[in-house]
């Protein structure tokens, strides 16, 4: 891993509201090509640090370097290389997911059809629905197909998983590992620490505006269990959920 | 790095947000619906409840009987102290509805009265004539009035309709102005679509502009479409035909930037969207009773007349009936195009100070 090249770099990164400190003193560095997951309790500062790596919001102190662009200067060429997927964000109303990715391609200025973009999230049929009436999986599905118009180099998804049934989920999963595989580095939160395991090449946790530790999930458990940790009850081979997938199926239903 | 075309995001959002409300039922009710319902009441209303405005004329005697009697019967209107060329003009454009003229004949007890009527309001002048045959048979009357004569000038026709258009216009203007961009970006505001727009490289002014642009298009198109019908079905004068129709948009793409502002401010100060109709109505409702859109202004009492002119839409009322039926050119209502000139700039300074992205 130490031969990888940091696409994002993150330096004493701090956030002040008011009279509160939401970020205080954030260094991290995202290497290019991984999925990178940041998970923490709610309110830990996850969002507001992806806000500002996304240039979305303002920071109070700090230095944050994405694929050598600065966010205080360059701004406007970082959104043209980052997809962006807000936790609860809404579409356009009255437009269907064709004329949604019509728009958002004028947006980011890119020369797109949006048809291929919807197979890509396979949503191919639902081309002519409205963003309101897809499924929780639908929902978000599209929503990440939104970050992959501008062809961009990083990703960041916030919470893209919640909410969602087991099968979605599975299928969510296997959709950001393409993405990663196909080049693009991914950076997402989650509550879910299976999803993480699974899904992340890296984690760091956050917590009160800390990173409190950064590894691969398998390092990380390794350091707890040579720490002498052992689990209460002893790990059966399958869990609820994969009782739950195996009796439901596979298949998405949606 | 591909450079970033500003133009192509801005026309993009202008794409989306047109088409949005195309689809959007209440844009379409509020610009379309409802002014053709109340244009289709009052033309065929065609005015009920009739004042007939007769102007006295200058040097007309006042004292006596007849002018008595047509102020009694409570539907006759007696207009004095007005100067013979300022009558010649309201007659001509049917705002007086005759003229009358009363004298005592030389060597005599009795009156003459001299009637003038106008082509441009014929239905009243028949109103009028009626009632003063009625007052030349009265009893009581008969020795004192000697003779009755009466002529016709001939002025442009002008109509309920002439009247009750150029103010549905503009109503429609204000409301799809002020609801729909206060609605808009209160709820693209509130559902996340301004943000996640901000994390692509488009610029604020380009969703401003962009949502600017596909308002002004569709209120135009709604304007077109009433002055159609209005023409077609209903006999709307058009004195100087397209020219005249392009007039009006013109001013309608003022009336619309300036409502917009109204917009802009309430989409800002209102905290969700149950708040936006109430504020919003507190803008629109004065101003579509008070402006001139159903009754001329100078109908109300004089302590409310005041306000009336403080209003941006009664200018905007006000230079479209000019245009359209006085066929008056842009240049000659520049007194009105100023006055909405002037709101613009203090509604934007406002807007600019209270607007909120996120």
């Amino acid at each position: 891993m130490e031969t990888k090249k940091a696409i994002i770099s993150v330096n004493n990164l701090v956030k002040k509201y008011d009279d509160f400190v939401a970020v205080q003193g954030l260094s991290f560095e995202v290497y290019e090509n991984e999925i990178f997951g940041l998970l923490g309790p709610n309110g830990a500062g996850k969002t507001t640090t992806l806000e500002i790596i996304e240039t979305l919001r303002d920071k109070t102190s700090g230095e944050i370097i994405v694929d050598g662009f600065s966010v205080d200067k360059q701004a406007h060429s970082i959104k043209q290389i980052i997809g962006v997927q807000l936790q609860a964000a809404g579409y356009y109303p009255n437009l269907n997911l064709v004329e949604l990715i019509e728009l958002f391609a004028g947006l980011y200025g890119a020369n797109i059809k949006p048809m291929e973009i919807l197979e890509k999230v396979n949503l191919q049929d639902k081309a002519k629905a409205k963003y309101k009436a897809l499924s929780g999986g639908q929902k978000q599905r599209f929503s990440i197909a939104t970050t992959l118009i501008n062809q961009p180099k990083i990703i960041f998804l916030d919470e893209p998983t919640t909410g969602l049934d087991p099968q979605a989920r599975r299928n969510l999963w296997d959709l950001i590992t393409e993405i990663r595989d196909a080049g693009t580095t991914v950076v997402i939160t989650t509550h879910y620490m299976d999803e993480a395991e699974q899904l992340c090449d890296r984690v760091a946790f956050v917590e009160r505006g800390q990173i409190i530790a950064l590894d691969t999930p398998d390092n990380l458990i390794d350091k707890l269990v040579s720490s002498g940790f052992e689990r209460k009850k002893e790990v059966k081979k399958a869990n609820l959920e994969d009782v739950f997938i195996n009796l439901t199926g596979q298949e998405w239903r949606e | 790095m591909k450079k970033y075309n500003n133009i192509k995001a801005t026309l993009a959002l202008a794409k989306a947000s047109f088409r949005s409300i195309m689809r959007s039922p209440s844009a379409v009710v509020f610009t379309l619906a409802f002014p053709l319902i109340f244009i289709l009441v009052f033309g065929f209303l065609g005015g009920g409840g009739t004042h007939i405005d007769v102007g006295v004329t200058p040097g007309s005697d006042v004292n006596n009987p007849v002018m008595g009697m047509l102020e009694k019967t409570g539907m006759i209107r007696l207009i004095k102290d007005k100067s013979k060329a300022d009558f010649d003009k309201l007659l001509e454009k049917g705002n007086v509805d005759a003229m009358i003229d009363v004298h005592r004949k030389v060597n005599s007890a009795a009156y003459s009265v001299n009637v003038v009527y106008t082509s441009a309001s014929r239905d009243k002048g028949g109103i009028l004539k009626s009632v003063l045959n009625n007052v030349f048979y009265d009893k009581t009357l008969k020795p004192t009035v000697a003779e009755i004569k009466e002529s016709t000038i001939t002025g442009r026709e002008y109509k309920t309709i002439d009247f009750i258009l150029p103010g549905q216009l503009g109503f429609s203007l204000l409301s799809t102005g002020v609801f729909g961009t206060a609605f808009v970006f209160l709820s693209l505001r509130q559902t996340l679509v301004i943000k996640r727009f901000f994390a692509t490289p488009v610029r604020r002014s380009s969703i401003v502009i962009g949502e600017g642009i596909a308002r002004i298009g569709f209120a135009l198109i709604g304007a077109l479409f009433i002055i159609l019908i209005g023409h077609f079905f209903f006999g709307f004068t058009l004195v100087h035909g397209a020219a005249t129709v392009v007039n009006m948009l013109i001013l309608a793409t003022m009336g619309i930037i300036v409502f917009m502002g109204f917009g802009f401010i309430i989409s800002g100060i209102a905290k969700n969207e149950s708040m936006v109709p109430p504020i919003s109505n507190i803008v629109t409702l004065p101003q579509f009773l008070l402006s001139g859109t159903f009754f001329s202004i100078e109908a109300f009492p004089s302590w409310l007349q005041p306000i009336s002119r403080a209003l941006p839409l009664t200018y905007l009322n006000d230079a479209m009936r000019k245009v359209a039926f006085e066929g008056m050119g842009l240049w000659d209502v520049k007194f009105q195009i100023m006055i909405l000139l002037l709101w613009g700039i203090g509604i934007y300074a406002v807007a600019v100070k209270v607007f909120k992205w996120e």
